[in-house]
């Protein structure tokens, strides 16, 4: 339960080890880089923006191969494969492929371009297409459709809005070039636009007859070819059926390379590596020959670091602690059931400077409270079950999706434990049962009680457990100050506050209001009722002068102080929060036993059992579902609000060392 | 008024209890789910990845149906409303379990459609900083409280008839 001691450490070598040094660095991923110049003149920065965008644009062609190689020739994956982290590979190997990278990026290129092929291919199938479409309504003309006539006649091909009749061509004609006399029209074909019609006259009647028809609405095709439709649309056929074979084969080409597959994902991430190396290689300053890095590294690997790099690389490293004003990065450790937490605190916010690390504590009451919110034995079994076989099925899954997975087992584990306590397995599966199904009534007995047949009993063991949690809050704001050494604070906003709220609870008691929930008078000797009486008095006469302490004029700090007692009814609404874990353990059991009421509906028969197993199955998940939810938010709220609202602040920056940044491969250290 | 109580029965007063338990609180939460998951919907339009986080913050609103369906549960099967071999409530009876039904019907429609709203701000803290996921589902927490405390008095209140 920590946060890590940062060191600041600082490189200066030659210039010639530059690159080993870094490369070695990165390898380490020990050391976040951090460079502060005071001044930053006589120094000169390389400048790597060209390099690093080159490598980050190959790792992007890789990466756009692997795509284009997933959707030709897709990688069968199993369920698991997304949990199951990125591939082991050896440094040998993965130096082999960063050797044959130029090999590679071709192959990469190559894939894209056979992509881009078939894209034109695609799209000149669909301008094919089009004009086969364009020319159906001209497949009874034996000319082309440009064809202009003979010496002696003129052909006018086109078209003419609306359904026309031959007769209505004619007439039209009669109507407005009464001196033409020979003339045929042929109505081509017809839709429910246009006609399609071609008419033949003598070359001296042309001019008329085409005014008469336009007139009338007739139009020349947009595009004309010089090609008798028939055999027209047997050469776009044929045009087609090549760019499919061409599409075919440019497809087989590309599957042909999906053997290169993991040499891509290498070298995508070769270059991903490289663009990070390079990023810092531009950070850092340098002069003709010599460079300096300056960062932070976690204390115990300082000295590993400090004795590698001025033994291997003669390098001048030194290190020194972190100075007052600097905020270094956080990097937390905890033991192995405590850090599966740490994935809940980071997303409210890392310890800020100064802070303790309060992952211990919310890790055990995590587990305690989200048991008891979901509280059923067979929704805890079955949620530590699927988790602790994802954990051993998938040894190599990502560090922070394992932590996950490692705190929901526990957290099964706790559900299971209160599910036990509460006497509830899938709600009162058993009871329901063996009524329905088998005529007497058996149930599985609570080992401690039914919260539904005495709800007010757990409510007040919620109220408890949440006046333990918040004193546990309390108490590390306490540690801190002590260990900082503000005893003033400790006393005052720590001892203060614990002597008024024990003596107020201390009073209640003994009272009657609380033997009239609690069902039972509780007597306490008179000395103890005196000690409580006195020990809330002098903590609020305490808090009232005390808490405005930093203030200098003594009326502004009474009115501070009596402000601050007023807090106290934020303690009153905190713990009646905890009430939560109550409804929502109910929750759980009702909604259960709703879903196995109407499952067993259907009563003592084969469709009534067929029935319920549907029903039992489709009720129980969504429950899981739902419930599980619950719990886990209102137990981060429980955390978040009550727990951290007494101690802890957050804002503290995760350390992000130089390190090894890969997304398809893990390369295995060697030692 | 009394001729009024007399003629719908203690157990229609009860059954009334429950049907307000559901009816509230399910359209609280239906309305809250509804409005979280046009926002949702938006989000995943841009950036299918963030699918999980935003389903876990539309389904938040979700709950107070569920707490409503809970009271009526507990309130039908308790006075053997529910599948017939029922007991003969008394008209003041009847009322006190309507009573006890109204805080989770009414606190949970309002406190379902307020969340629903939070919960659409929450989704946009998730579509501009989804790693701020933690903070994000806090919020529409926090409105839920109330109808837990509902939950909690209905819940209470029902025994002692």
């Amino acid at each position: 339960m920590a946060v890590l001691q940062m060191q600041r450490i600082s490189i200066c070598a030659m210039k010639k080890n530059r690159k080993a040094i870094l490369e070695r660095l990165q390898e380490l991923g020990a050391m976040e880089i951090d460079i502060q110049l005071e001044d930053d003149s006589g120094y000169r920065k390389k400048d790597v923006s060209n390099s690093k965008a080159t490598f980050e644009k190959q790792a992007q062609t890789a990466d756009h191969a692997l795509e284009i190689l997933q959707e030709y020739a897709p990688e069968k994956t199993g369920l698991l494969a997304s949990l199951n982290g990125k591939p082991l590979i050896g440094r040998d190997q993965f130096t082999k492929a960063a050797k044959g990278q130029d090999n590679y990026v071709e192959t990469a290129r190559r894939i894209v371009a056979l992509d881009k092929q078939i894209a034109e291919q695609k799209a000149n199938i669909q301008k094919l297409q089009n004009q086969m479409e364009a020319l159906v309504p001209w497949m009874a003309l034996t000319v082309p459709v440009s064809y202009s006539g003979t010496r002696k006649t003129s052909v006018l091909i086109g078209t003419m809005a609306g359904t026309q009749s031959l007769e209505g061509v004619y007439g039209l004609l009669a109507k407005s070039a009464p001196e033409v006399d020979a003339l045929d029209v042929q109505i081509i074909s017809a839709d429910k636009d246009y006609t399609y019609l071609a008419v033949v006259c003598l070359n001296r009647d042309v001019q008329a007859v085409e005014e008469a028809l336009r007139a009338g609405g007739f139009a020349k095709p947009a595009q004309s070819v010089n090609k008798v439709p028939a055999e027209y649309q047997k050469e776009l056929q044929a045009e087609m059926d090549e760019a499919i074979r061409q599409i075919e084969a440019l497809q087989k080409e590309i599957v042909d390379c999906a053997g290169s597959r993991q040499d891509l994902r290498m070298v995508s991430d070769y270059y991903r590596i490289r663009a990070e190396k390079y990023e810092i290689l531009g950070k850092i300053p340098q002069t003709k020959n010599t460079f300096a890095l300056s960062g932070y590294v976690p204390a115990y690997q300082a000295d590993q670091v400090v004795r590698e790099f001025s033994e291997k690389y003669d390098a001048v490293v030194e290190t020194e602690q972190i100075r007052e004003e600097e905020a270094p990065p956080v990097l937390l450790r905890n033991n192995s059931f405590s850090e599966s937490v740490e994935g809940v605190l980071a997303s409210f916010g890392l310890p800020g400077k100064g802070e303790m690390d309060p992952t211990f504590f919310t890790s055990i009451f995590y587990v305690f409270l989200f048991g008891l919110m979901l509280s059923d034995a067979a929704y805890g079994l079955i949620v530590a079950l699927a988790c602790g076989i994802l954990l051993v099925k998938c040894p190599r899954m990502a560090t922070n999706l394992r932590k996950s997975i490692k705190l929901f087992f526990w957290c099964g584990l706790s559900t299971l434990f209160w599910g036990v306590m509460f006497g509830g397995y899938f709600g009162d599966v058993v009871d329901v049962v063996s009524e329905v199904f088998f005529g007497h009534k058996v149930s599985i007995p609570a080992l401690w009680f039914v919260p539904l047949n005495d709800p007010m009993r757990l409510l007040l063991y919620s109220m408890l457990f949440g006046v333990i949690h918040l004193f546990t809050g309390l108490a590390l704001k306490g540690y801190m100050c002590i260990r900082d050494g503000k005893y003033m604070d400790f006393l005052c906003d720590c001892v203060l506050w614990f002597l008024l709220l024990l003596g107020l609870i201390g009073m209640l008691l003994p009272t009657e209001l609380f033997a009239g929930i609690a069902g039972q008078q509780i007597y306490f000797p008179e000395a103890l009722k005196a000690a409580t009486k006195w020990m809330a008095i002098i903590g609020a006469a305490g808090i009232v002068l005390m808490s405005g302490r930093a203030n200098k004029n003594f009326g502004v700090r009474i009115a501070l102080g009596a402000y601050d007692l007023y807090g106290m009814t934020s303690w009153l609404s905190d713990v009646l929060s905890y009430s939560r874990l109550l409804a929502l353990g109910l929750a759980t059991g009702v909604i259960a036993s709703v879903v196995n009421q109407m499952g067993s509906m259907g009563g003592r028969s084969v469709i009534g059992v067929i029935l319920f197993i549907v029903v039992f199955l489709i009720g129980h998940t969504f429950n899981i579902g739902i419930n599980l939810l619950g719990a886990y938010v209102h137990t981060c709220r429980l955390q978040y609000v009550e727990f951290f609202g007494k101690f802890y602040e957050g804002g503290g920056k995760a350390f992000e060392p130089f390190m090894l940044k890969t997304k398809y491969v893990d390369i295995k250290e060697e030692n | 008024m009394a001729a009024m109580l007399e003629m719908i029965g203690g157990n229609g007063w009860a059954l009334l209890g429950a049907a307000l338990a559901v009816i509230l609180a399910g359209c609280g939460s239906a309305y809250g789910v509804g409005v979280a998951g046009q926002a949702a919907c938006g989000v995943v339009t841009e950036d299918p990845g963030k699918f999980a986080q935003v389903l876990i913050l539309q389904l938040l609103p979700g709950t107070q149906g569920i707490y409503g369906l809970l009271i009526a549960f507990v309130a039908l099967s308790r006075y053997g409303l529910l599948g017939g071999a029922g007991m003969e409530l008394t008209v003041a009876q009847g009322l006190m379990v309507l009573a006890a039904c109204l805080p989770i019907g009414i606190v949970g429609l309002i406190s379902a459609r307020h969340q629903g709203k939070t919960a659409v701000a929450a989704i946009g803290i998730v579509a501009k900083k989804p790693d701020q996921f933690g903070k994000a589902m806090l919020f529409p927490a926090m409105v839920e409280t109330y109808a837990i405390l509902a939950l909690l008095i209905s819940i209470l209140a029902l025994p002692t008839i």
